[in-house]
C-alpha cells in the first residue's frame, strides 16, 4: 500500500506537460550501472497485515505492564495521564515543521516558550532552550558550552563516577578530539565524600565539573560547597538533575549550579524502549549566548499582538556553519510539548504529590529490603527514589530469580563497576503498591534461602 | 512595525497566566506505605513556582494553541529539504503499542525480543535500501547522525596511523549542519564551489583533493534538487586522495529503489527517517538519523549494535542482542536510539511499502516536483533549470521590483499554503526552495502554481499586498529584532512569582 494520490491518467498528464514520456526519463542523470536496482524486501503488506505482524512484535514483549518493575538508571516508570497523548496526536501539533514561519506556527512556538518557562521553574535557572536528544546529549552539550566559554584554554573536565555510565560514554564520544582531558573517573565510590573530597580535583585548567542529583546510585547532597569551592578555581558546574526529584529537593539553581541538565522522560514521557525522550539544558542568562539549542522568546507582530519567535539563530548551525555553538537542529519538540503538558496539568500540587509518593514507597522498600537478612543499604546517604542495595549473591543471579517470579529487579551495577556485583540499583515510583513491594521483599528473602 | 512600548494585545494567555491558586488537575492515590518523613530540612526546596489548573483549563489552552499552527494535516507543506510528507496514521497507533511504549531500555533482553527483533530488520532493510554493509539506528537526529558519520571518519584515519589528514570538503549548497558537524570535531572545513549546471565544480574540488583531506560530505541530489552529473568522478577523486565519500541522506526521498548510494560508491551516509519514512516532524523533533557504513568502516560503528546472539532454526526464533563494533567510536546517546517514535513508525512504513512502493515513492516525488517546475519556471526564473529530481529552487524576485522572496513566502499564506524554505540555500538569490512530496494530488499542485502566478501578477500590480502578508493569519510579521534585543525567554521569574 502507498500513500499517493495520483491516477495513472493524472501521471500521463503530468508527464506530458513536463515533456518526457515515462517515469524512468526522470533518471537519467542516474548512472545507468546503478539505476533501479532490485530491492530484496519482504513485498508490501496492508495496513491490516501491518498492523497484524506490529502486535505480534509488540506482543512478543514482556513490558513493565506484564512485570512488576524496579528499573531505574535513568529510565522511570511513572503514571502518565491521558490528556497529555490526546494533545500530542493532534495532527496541527505533530505533523508541524519546526517554526520558522512564526505566524503559523504560533502554538508550537507559545508550548515551547512555557516549556522553557516551566523548565526553569522546576530548575531554579534563569532560562532554558527548546530541547536536546536526551539527558546524556544534553550533559555533552554542556561540555560544549564550558569549551567556548573558555575558548579551549581550560581543557580539563571532571566527571566522578556517581554521574551515570552511559552519560559519561556519551561525554567521551562527543569530546573526542577536542583534546579535552577527563578527570575524576577513577575515584573511588565508597568511602568517598563527593562534597569534602573532589574538590581538591577541581584546578585552574577545570573548564567544568558535572554531579548528579540525585547521583546515579539514587543518593541526595547539597552540592553548594562543592560548587563555591569549583567557583573559587573559576571552573563552571553543571548539575545532571531528576526532574521529578526537583519538585521536593532544593534546586540546584539555589546551590549557584551555572549549567542544570537531565532527561525529561520522567515527565510524562513514555520509557519507549529508551527512546525518543527529551535532554533539558537550562543555564543562566550570561551564558545564552554560548549555549547551542533553539531559544523561543517573547516579541509583538504588526498588529501589537504578543507572540513568540525563535531567537538569537546567529548561534545556530544554519547561520553560523562550522562556528555554530553546535550542531543540533531537529530537538525534541513535540516531547517538549508532551513535559509542558504534564507539568501544566500535573501542576504544583500534582508534581509535589509523585515527588512524595515515590520518595515514601522508595523508603518503605529500603526499609523493608535491608531487614532481609543478608541484604542492606550500600549506603547511608539519604536518597531520594532509588538506592543500591547490598545483596548475598551477585545481583545478575538475584535478578534472575526475581525475574522468574515475574519481577524485573533493579540495575545490576557490576555491568558498569566492577567492583559492586552484588550491588543492586532498586527504583521504586508512584506505579509501585505496597502489595508490589512486600512481593519484592519476600522474594528477595527466598533467594538469600537457597 | 508597531510602538514597541504599547502594552501587547494577548491572544492567548500563557499557562502561568492560566494559573489560580488552589486549583488541582491531575491527582494520585494516597500513599498506600507508613509515612518515612521527609529528607533533611537543607535538601528541600522552598517553593515550586508552577501553575495551577484544571486539566480542562490545559486541554483548552492547547488546543487554542494548535489552532494557530499550520500543519501536514491541515495542507500543502513545500518545505524544501524537510520532505513533509503525510504522516500515515497506522504509524501512530503502531509505535504506541504497549509492548512497546512501556519498555524499559535496561530489561534483560530475553524480555525484549519483539523490539530486539523489529530493531535487527530494520537494520537489515536501511542497508538493503542503501547499499551499506552496517547499519546503527543509534542517532537522534539528521545532525546527530552526520556527528556519528564524521567521527567514524576520523577514527578510520587515525586507526590507520594517518594523522595528517584535518581537511573536510564541502560544497557551498549543503546544509549548514554539515560544516557544523565537522567543526565540532576540529575539522578544518574547506567549501568547494558549484559550477553553472548546479554540480561540483570538478576543478575547484581537485584543486583541494591530497593526503590531508579526511573526506567529503555531499548531499546527492543536491540541495538545488540536482543529481550531480559527474557523481562517479566526484567519488573517485575523493577515494583517489585516501578520503572518504560522506552522503547526507536528507534528500533520500529522490532515490529509494532509484540508486543506492552504497553502489555508487558512498561509504558513509546517515538516514533522515523523519523525513524519507514518514516519521512526523513534531514540530521541530524528535526525528531520527540511523547511519550506514561500507564494510571497511563497520568497526568503528556506535556501540552498540542490535545482533543475534544465538542462530534461530525452523523451530526456535534466533535470539536478538547487542554487540559492540571492534573499534567503536562509543556511544552517541543513552539507551538505543529513537525507539519508538522513530525506529517503530519507520518500520511500519517500510513494511508497508515493500520495494516497488519504495520505489513509486521515489518516482511520483519526482514527477510531483518536475510537475511544479514545468509550471513555474515561464514565471520564476530557476537559475539551474534541467530535469530536477525531489525538489528545486526558483528565485523569489522580479527585475525592477522591490518585492523579495521573503514577501512572496508570507503572501502564499494568504492563499492557505505553507511557504518553501527561502534563503536557502545561498548559492541562489533569494531562494525558494520547493519540494511537494508523492503524497500530493494534481489538484493541490495545480492549485499551489496558480497561486504563485497569481503572486507574481500581485508583485507588479500591488506589491504592498505582498509586503505587508500575510493578512489573514491569526498573526501578522513579528519584531524578530525586538525579540533579541530584549531576550525575554521565560515568562516566570523569581521576583515576580511571589506577587500572585
Amino acid at each position: 500500500m502507498t500513500y499517493i494520490p495520483i491516477s495513472p491518467t493524472e501521471r500521463d498528464a503530468m508527464l506530458k506537460t513536463i515533456g518526457v514520456k515515462s517515469l524512468d526519463d526522470l533518471f537519467k542523470d542516474v548512472p545507468a550501472k546503478h539505476r533501479f536496482p532490485e530491492l530484496d524486501l519482504p513485498p508490501a503488506l496492508t495496513e491490516m497485515e501491518a498492523a497484524q505482524e506490529l502486535q505480534e512484535l509488540s506482543d512478543s514483549n514482556e513490558s513493565t505492564r506484564d512485570l512488576v518493575s524496579f528499573l531505574g538508571a535513568g529510565a522511570y516508570n511513572h503514571y502518565i495521564p491521558a490528556v497529555i497523548d490526546h494533545m500530542l496526536r493532534r495532527g496541527e501539533f505533530y505533523t508541524a515543521y519546526t517554526p520558522y514561519q512564526p505566524e503559523i506556527s504560533q502554538g508550537t512556538l507559545q508550548a515551547i516558550f512555557e516549556y522553557q518557562s516551566l523548565m526553569t521553574a522546576l530548575t531554579g535557572m534563569e532560562l532554558s532552550n527548546a530541547s536536546h536528544y536526551d539527558g546524556a546529549t544534553a550533559a555533552a552539550e554542556a561540555v560544549n558550552l564550558a569549551w567556548a566559554q573558555f575558548r579551549g584554554k581550560r581543557t580539563k573536565i571532571v566527571v566522578p563516577p556517581s554521574v551515570h555510565p552511559q552519560y559519561r560514554a556519551v561525554i567521551r564520544t562527543y569530546t573526542q578530539g577536542m583534546g579535552v582531558e577527563l578527570d575524576g573517573e577513577q575515584l573511588p565510590i565508597t568511602n568517598y565524600s563527593i562534597t569534602d573530597d573532589l574538590p581538591p580535583l577541581v584546578d585552574n585548567n577545570t573548564a567544568l565539573v558535572i554531579v548528579q542529583y540525585p547521583d546515579f546510585f539514587g543518593r541526595i547532597y547539597d552540592y553548594t560547597k562543592l560548587i563555591e569551592a569549583a567557583h573559587g578555581k573559576g571552573a563552571l558546574v553543571c548539575v545532571v538533575a531528576n526532574p521529578t526529584a526537583l519538585a521536593m529537593l532544593k534546586t540546584p539553581g539555589d546551590m549557584g549550579a551555572d549549567i542544570v541538565v537531565g532527561d525529561g522522560q520522567p515527565l510524562g514521557i513514555p520509557m519507549w524502549y529508551g527512546g525518543p525522550t527529551l535532554g533539558f539544558f537550562t543555564t543562566k542568562k550570561a551564558y545564552v549566548h554560548k549555549m547551542a539549542g533553539r531559544l523561543v522568546g517573547e516579541t509583538v507582530d504588526n498588529r501589537g499582538q504578543r507572540c513568540y519567535v525563535l531567537t538569537l539563530t546567529a548561534r545556530e548551525q544554519h547561520i553560523k556553519r562550522e562556528r555554530a555553538t553546535s550542531n543540533i537542529c531537529s530537538n525534541q519538540g513535540l516531547l517538549a510539548l508532551g513535559a509542558a503538558i504534564y507539568m501544566s496539568v500535573l501542576g504544583k500540587s500534582g508534581m509535589k504529590q509523585v515527588a512524595d509518593l515515590c520518595y515514601q514507597k522508595a523508603h518503605y522498600a529500603a526499609e523493608q529490603l535491608s531487614q532481609v537478612p543478608g541484604y542492606s543499604l550500600c549506603f547511608n546517604d539519604p536518597f531520594f527514589h532509588e538506592f543500591a542495595l547490598c545483596c548475598p549473591k551477585p545481583a545478575a543471579e538475584i535478578n534472575e530469580h526475581l525475574l522468574e517470579h515475574g519481577i524485573l529487579g533493579g540495575y545490576d551495577l557490576g555491568q558498569d563497576y566492577p567492583s559492586l556485583p552484588d550491588h543492586l540499583l532498586v527504583a521504586v515510583t508512584e506505579m509501585n503498591s505496597k502489595e508490589e513491594i512486600d512481593l519484592l521483599v519476600e522474594t528477595l528473602a527466598e533467594v538469600s534461602h537457597d | 512595525m508597531t510602538d514597541s512600548t504599547a502594552t501587547p494585545k494577548i491572544v492567548e494567555p500563557t499557562i502561568f497566566d492560566l494559573s489560580s491558586p488552589g486549583r488541582t488537575g491531575v491527582t494520585f492515590p494516597a500513599s498506600d506505605v507508613p509515612a518515612a518523613g521527609l529528607p533533611p530540612q537543607g535538601l528541600l526546596r522552598s517553593e515550586l513556582p508552577l501553575p495551577e489548573l484544571a486539566e480542562v483549563d490545559v486541554l483548552r489552552h492547547y488546543m487554542r494553541l494548535s489552532s494557530f499552527n499550520y500543519s501536514v494535516d491541515s495542507g500543502f507543506y513545500p518545505l524544501g529539504s524537510c520532505t513533509m510528507k503525510y504522516n500515515p496514521k497506522i504509524n501512530e497507533d503502531t509505535c504506541r503499542l504497549p509492548g512497546f511504549l512501556y519498555t524499559h531500555p535496561l530489561q534483560p533482553i530475553e524480555t525484549v525480543q519483539g523490539n530486539l527483533a523489529l530493531m535487527f530488520t530494520l537494520q537489515e532493510w536501511l542497508k538493503e535500501i542503501s547499499g551499506f554493509a552496517a547499519v546503527t539506528l543509534q542517532p537522534a537526529a539528521g545532525a546527530h547522525g552526520e556527528f556519528t558519520g564524521v567521527l567514524i571518519m576520523n577514527a578510520y584515519h587515525k586507526s590507520r596511523g594517518d594523522t595528517k589528514r584535518v581537511k573536510m570538503l564541502i560544497p557551498d549548497s549543503a546544509h549548514g549542519t554539515n560544516p557544523a558537524s565537522s567543526g565540532m570535531t576540529g575539522l578544518t572545513v574547506v567549501t568547494i564551489p558549484s559550477d553553472a549546471r548546479g554540480n561540483v565544480d570538478l576543478a575547484a574540488l581537485k584543486a583541494q583533493c591530497d593526503d590531508t583531506v579526511v573526506g567529503m560530505m555531499l548531499t546527492n541530489p543536491n540541495t538545488v534538487g540536482l543529481f550531480d552529473e559527474h557523481i562517479q568522478e566526484i567519488i573517485q577523486l575523493i577515494h583517489d586522495c585516501g578520503g572518504i565519500m560522506y552522503g547526507d541522506g536528507a534528500n533520500l526521498n529522490a532515490l529509494l529503489g532509484i540508486v543506492r548510494p552504497g553502489d555508487l560508491g558512498f561509504d558513509v551516509m546517515h538516514f533522515n527517517l523523519h523525513k524519507t519514512f514518514a516519521v512526523p516532524h513534531g514540530g521541530g523533533g524528535p526525528g531520527s538519523g540511523p547511519v550506514g557504513v561500507a564494510a571497511r568502516l563497520a568497526d568503528f560503528l556506535p556501540e552498540p549494535l542490535v545482533g543475534i546472539l544465538e542462530e534461530g532454526d525452523e523451530e526456535q526464533a534466533p535470539l536478538f542482542g547487542f554487540v559492540k563494533p571492534a573499534k567503536s567510536i562509543g556511544r552517541m546517546k543513552a539507551f538505543h536510539g529513537h525507539f519508538g517514535g522513530g525506529l517503530v513508525r519507520a518500520f511500519t512504513y517500510i513494511l508497508m511499502h515493500g520495494p516497488d512502493g519504495l520505489k513509486d515513492i521515489s518516482q511520483y516525488a519526482v514527477l510531483n516536483a518536475n510537475y511544479l517546475l514545468a509550471r513555474l519556471r515561464n514565471t520564476y526564473h530557476v537559475p539551474y533549470d534541467r530535469i530536477c529530481m525531489h525538489e528545486f529552487v526558483a528565485e523569489g524576485r522580479f527585475e525592477g521590483s522591490d518585492v523579495r522572496a521573503l514577501d512572496i513566502a508570507k503572501r502564499l499564506m494568504d492563499y492557505n499554503f505553507h511557504p518553501p524554505t527561502n534563503y536557502f540555500p545561498h548559492i541562489v538569490h533569494e531562494a525558494l526552495m520547493i519540494e511537494p512530496t508523492e503524497t500530493e494530488n494534481k489538484d493541490t499542485l495545480d492549485r499551489f502554481a496558480d497561486a504563485l502566478i497569481k503572486i507574481a501578477e500581485e508583485a507588479k500590480t500591488s506589491p504592498e499586498l505582498l509586503h505587508e502578508a500575510p493578512h489573514i493569519t491569526p498573526f501578522g510579521r513579528m519584531d524578530e529584532v525586538k525579540a533579541a534585543r530584549e531576550l525575554v525567554l521565560c515568562c516566570w521569574l523569581p521576583e515576580n512569582y511571589s506577587n500572585q
